[in-house]
């Protein structure tokens, strides 16, 4: 449903304004995670925080409404490589869909416009050869 | 006070992704796929989210200090290096692969198969080598 992408990117972008209107801090996943790495405990209050809030959002959400969030069906190698790769190439290309993919388009940054239309464009070369391998 | 507002961010973020059903990993495969059973759903939660936050992000731009008088943090590299698209490009992959990036997999955890922590889990490994290798 369409209202629904809408209303669910409509609190991403809420979420985003306040974190960066009240904090000063952007909003990108991979950083926020990958960062925990590189600070002290201090430092790292905000980022664990979020992270949390993150992790018990479907809890809270569930208090409400009967959750469903969809499962993984991938294989426990093509999960485990997958993570891999996220991890490691959202580090690397300093962003993923959060970061890059609103935050940075949100700025105007070309810079993660082009990351994201290269991770998007990836996504969909992966389907596709993955379906074909598996048909 | 800016760990609370993490936390609020955290959980409004999260429940966005619930709604607008990003933690449904079919639905991003289904995003990701050439053709007639395309998806468009992703495209309307970032139109959405990047409209909110571009305001945000204007606003940001003509202030010197946050709204709790703090600094803003907002990345200010333009560069396109080879990082930037091999990252983004190896994200892709592993994206289309499993159907999660960083985000709907910690929100899932709770609710989630093994596969979601073995994602996290090697997710988690991926960043931690990008931080060896950038040493």
């Amino acid at each position: 449903m369409i209202i629904q992408s809408i209303i669910g990117g409509g609190l991403i972008g809420t979420a985003v304004s306040i974190l960066l209107l009240l904090n000063g801090k952007v909003l990108g996943v991979s950083g926020i995670v990958g960062e925990l790495f590189n600070n002290s405990l201090k430092k790292n209050y905000w980022r664990l925080f979020f992270l949390l809030g993150l992790f018990i959002s479907p809890l809270i959400y569930n208090i409400f409404y009967p959750v469903s969030l969809g499962e993984i069906t991938s294989n426990n190698l093509v999960s485990a490589l997958g993570g891999l790769l996220v991890g490691f190439g959202s580090r690397l290309g300093s962003g993923c869909t959060s970061g890059h993919g609103v935050c940075g388009v949100a700025r105007l940054s070309l810079r993660s416009l082009i990351a994201t239309m290269t991770f998007i464009l990836f996504g969909f070369i992966t389907v596709y050869l993955m379906q074909k391998v598996l048909i | 006070m800016s760990a609370i507002i993490s936390l609020l961010v955290g959980m409004i973020f999260g429940i966005g992704l619930i709604i607008a059903q990003m933690t449904n990993p079919s639905k991003i495969i289904s995003f990701l796929t050439f053709g007639e059973n395309w998806d468009p759903s992703l495209l309307f939660v970032m139109a959405s989210a990047v409209f909110i936050s571009f305001f945000a992000f204007s606003l940001a731009k003509k202030k010197n200090k946050t709204l709790l008088n703090l600094d803003f943090e907002i990345p200010k590299r333009s560069d396109i290096d080879s990082s930037l698209i091999v990252g983004s490009a190896l994200f892709g992959i592993g994206w289309g692969m499993v159907g999660f990036c960083p985000a709907p997999a910690i929100v899932s955890l709770a609710f989630g198969n093994l596969q979601t922590l073995l994602f996290i889990v090697t997710m988690l490994i991926g960043v931690y080598l990008v931080k060896i290798i950038k040493k």
